[in-house]
């Protein structure tokens, strides 16, 4: 008897929509583990990770919150992932995205300027994402070269000119020396939607995002390019789709989705420029896109599910003394299963009972 | 023909039997109890579609596919391969279809990577030449492979398999890439190596061929044994009925077509190659009007593909006026440009390069009707309309499919052609280019598609048909040109275009010189 891995005729719908769920049931599995060897009792530690958010208004909202820019940067990932460009730099883009639209903040700060101040930070922060990434998808049409390199290293450049920025030209004078510019002007804000509470415009716009991804991909002419240019490069120069083309426009979206998700976090939920803006929004991203099974609907899922282990891994480290970094293992061994059960969209498990070789006399 | 002579002796043992050789994919038994007979002195046909079980079986015998019930008996003792390796060390040598050498690297390298390497290279590389010497294959073995052409590409292999002095030999449709002229050379050869006692097992789907060259024939359809027997005994066509299992609808012949203005014009085309050791097109014009259909022969690999990239605009030609559809110069303008002027393209690859594998046929009825059809409005996609198009298609063309939209890549070989082809004819264009159209097709799905292709042209639209089958060509043609080397013939109308005179323009000769391409060929 042995287990063989079949090839099915066709991908299998139903599982490539409970893929992902088997893989989040073999991560809590493997959690369980984590946690008994860590000698703390798996079924309390899942709990504070997994239910007690969901039981106070307060962590709903901040799960919405951090979900946000998750959502806003996967919905560009995917873009880029579905026609075949692997853009991991999401994390720098967000950072220049950050940068660029406070620097209108920073610049009209104190002054009159009126109410064109956040729509103007909000445009400047897509602009600069999306020109920061064009930078790595000229570098792969034009000489070749690999843009999960370029992408992957122009992060630390983000990072260094964010830091640079915060403790030189932009430090808050009165701010005792720490690396942080003064908190933006109420017209350089993103609104609260509960007075009082955390929820931001930012959600509504990820939502918007959500939309028009999935009518973007699912009803136009150009989601059919992407999608083809990534499953059949051959067929996509056949249909007339001109492939680089797309790595350019893909670039440019996510980009542009990452630096608005950078700068509607600085305007909103932090309110000024800091090193550290970003817990790994534009890493964590790259799973959310993956768990979300490059489908907008999913990924809107798969980021509330991934913010959800943010705040329980805030929880578990304040009431149950499990380090912040259990959440980093966590999304990594989910990312893990999920790009395996992957396997089981196209192939299926199959027991053999009879021996697959020939017995024979001689043998 | 050396030795027509009495069939091979069946009171000696056979050389290597199956017996009740089964081998499951799944759900799919892609061979059934298959029982053979191969016996020494005998070149034994292997008969059938594509999708019979042939490969397999084949592969079984070479080591490369475990069976899934049933043995294998080499000398009449059961034996256990698990791997080639160990079928060669028996003697089993096999020539593939597809060949496996390395461009870059000399003649003799390439036969040195296939052997076990315990000869010295220059002693291997000097009973190479002389091997491909006895055999009449001659062969430099100082030379890299990518100055060779594909016959004497298929010699190295045939040398290599030699060179282990092989008591039986496998070859794998060795003719579908040779001229007429080189495939006689070939017989020739095989019929010495039977005479020396080896045995050969053919496979092929040419009648013709088999009749002529082989001793006994084993006819296989849908993964089981239909028959074994003497191919000289039967005709053509009772050997097609066993392949095919049906009586095939016989295409009918181009009624006299009125041909119209020229409607594709290829002006000194010249296009360099697009990688390393590609072929350049050098100067290809052909005049292509209404109602006509043009063929192009050759072996492949001699500027067909780059050519049909050029023309359906995969590849931009600099100057415009090298290519005009319709009277409009569109050397210069995208696939996308060119459809939208009437003109319609059909690879030879259907999948992956005609269709998107895993997308629904609908998701591929977009892919080259959004250029110019109703599919789209404002960027939006037509969901209906696609649709409509599959099942349009699926009527006129009768594919045959589990559901209404299934991916491309579940459908058979045959079903998948028939959408590819009837896909870009339902939309009546102006020009028609297509290469390949019935390659590895169920002889049902080719007459289909050759039937639609006369219709077409019929019809008023001028279409170009590459192809490596003569018989294809002669049977739809109008006109035949042959390329070679990036050259194109002139094109010689069908009553002229004997398979003599194409093959001798497919091996480079030209017309004029007959005489000495005859020399040089013997």
């Amino acid at each position: 008897m042995q287990l063989v891995l079949e090839k099915r005729a066709e991908r299998s719908r139903t599982i490539a929509l409970i893929s992902p769920l088997i893989a989040i049931g073999l991560t809590l599995v493997t959690m369980s583990v984590l946690f008994a060897v860590l000698g703390k009792n798996p079924i309390t530690a899942l709990g504070v990770y997994f239910i007690a958010p969901l039981t106070d208004s307060y962590s709903l909202q901040e799960i919405a919150v951090k979900a946000t820019p998750l959502v806003m940067i996967a919905i560009g990932l995917s873009l880029c992932y579905l026609a075949n460009a692997w853009n991991i730099g999401a994390e720098g883009q967000f950072l220049i995205g950050a940068v660029a639209g406070s620097w209108i903040a920073v610049k009209t700060q104190g002054t009159e300027a009126g109410h064109w101040v956040l729509p103007a930070m909000l445009v400047a922060g897509a602009v600069a994402g999306a020109l920061y990434a064009l930078i790595p998808a000229l570098c792969r049409v034009k000489f070749g070269a690999s843009e999960i390199l370029t992408s992957l290293m122009l992060v630390y450049v983000a990072d260094l000119i964010l830091d640079y920025l915060v403790r030189g030209p932009w430090r808050d004078p009165a701010g005792f020396n720490f690396p942080t510019t003064a908190e933006f002007d109420p017209v350089a804000t993103v609104p609260v939607l509960i007075e009082g509470g955390r929820l931001h415009l930012g959600s509504i716009i990820a939502l918007v995002v959500v939309a028009c991804a999935f009518v973007l991909l699912d009803r136009t002419i150009k989601g059919f390019e992407i999608r083809v240019v990534g499953v059949a490069p051959r067929a996509a120069r056949f249909g007339g789709f001109n492939s680089n083309q797309l790595v350019l426009l893909t670039f440019a979206v996510s980009g542009a989705l990452a630096g608005l998700a950078g700068i509607i976090e600085v305007a909103g939920p932090i309110g000024h420029l800091q090193p550290g803006i970003s817990p790994g929004y534009g890493f964590t991203a790259i799973i959310v896109a993956f768990l979300g099974r490059l489908n907008p609907v999913g990924i809107l899922i798969a980021g509330l599910f991934l913010a959800l282990t943010f705040i329980g891994g805030e929880q578990a480290q304040i009431t149950m003394k499990i380090p912040l970094d259990v959440t980093k293992v966590f999304q990594g061994i989910l990312l893990f299963y999920v790009l395996a059960c992957d396997s089981l969209i196209l192939y299926r498990f199959k027991l053999v009972f009879a021996s697959r070789q020939v017995q024979s006399g001689a043998g | 023909m050396l030795d027509p002579g009495p069939a091979a002796p069946r009171t000696t043992q056979p050389l290597l039997q199956t017996v009740g050789l089964t081998k499951r994919y799944g759900d799919f038994l892609a061979n059934d109890k298959i029982d053979i007979e191969i016996f020494p002195r005998e070149i034994h046909a292997l008969l059938g579609e594509n999708g019979a079980g042939k490969s397999t079986l084949v592969k079984t015998i070479y080591g490369l596919v475990q069976p899934s019930a049933g043995e294998l008996r080499w000398q009449g003792a059961p034996v256990k391969l698990s791997g080639p390796s160990e079928a060669r060390s028996l003697g089993i040598g096999m020539v593939f279809q597809h060949f496996s050498l390395f461009d870059n690297l000399t003649v003799a390298e390439n036969v040195a990577l296939g052997l076990d390497g315990k000869e010295p290279f220059k002693a291997m590389s000097a009973r190479l030449a002389k091997v491909a010497q006895d055999y009449g294959l001659p062969l430099d073995p100082n030379r890299e492979v990518w100055q060779l052409s594909v016959g004497e590409r298929q010699r190295i292999e045939i040398v290599r398999a030699l060179m282990q002095n092989p008591k039986f030999l496998i070859l794998d449709e060795p003719t579908a890439v040779l001229t007429p002229q080189e495939a006689d050379q070939l017989f020739v050869v095989l019929e010495r190596l039977k005479a020396e006692g080896r045995a050969i097992l053919y496979i092929s789907h040419k009648l013709d061929e088999v009749k002529r060259l082989c001793d006994t024939a084993t006819i296989l359809r849908g993964g089981k044994k239909i028959s074994t027997c003497n191919p000289k005994l039967e005709t053509a066509a009772s050997l097609a009925r066993m392949m095919v299992g049906t009586e095939i609808k016989e295409v009918k012949p181009p009624a006299e077509r009125r041909t119209t203005v020229p409607r594709l014009v290829v002006n000194d085309l010249t296009v360099a190659p697009a990688e390393l050791h590609g072929v350049r097109l050098q100067n290809v014009s052909f005049e292509l009007k209404g109602g006509e259909i043009l063929g192009i022969a050759g072996v492949a690999g001699n500027g067909q593909d780059e050519l049909f990239a050029a023309l359906s605009g995969e590849r931009l030609v600099k100057e415009p006026g090298t290519i005009i559809i319709d009277g409009l110069a569109c050397g210069n303008l995208s696939i996308t440009q060119r459809r939208k002027m009437g003109a319609a393209f059909v690879p030879e690859e259907r999948l992956g390069h005609g269709t998107a594998p895993r997308m629904r046929l609908s998701e591929n009825a977009l892919l080259t009707g959004h250029a110019a059809s109703d599919m789209v409005r404002h960027g939006f996609i037509n969901a209906a309309a696609t649709l409509r198009t599959v099942d349009r298609t699926t009527e006129t063309f009768d594919v045959r499919k589990a559901k209404r939209d299934p991916e491309a890549a579940s459908l058979s070989g045959g079903n998948l052609q028939k959408f590819v082809v009837g896909r870009e004819i339902l939309r009546t264009p102006a020009v028609l280019v297509v290469n390949q159209p019935t390659w590895g097709v169920d002889a049902g799905a080719a007459a289909i598609i050759r039937q639609a292709l006369i219709d077409l042209a019929s019809a008023g639209a001028a279409v170009l048909v590459t192809s490596q089958d003569l018989d294809e060509l002669i049977e739809i043609a109008d006109r035949i040109a042959v390329m070679f080397h990036g050259h194109l013939s002139e094109a010689l109308p069908r009553a002229e275009a004997t398979r003599e005179k194409l093959g001798l323009l497919m091996g480079g000769a030209s017309l004029d010189q007959k005489e000495a391409a005859h020399a040089a060929g013997a």
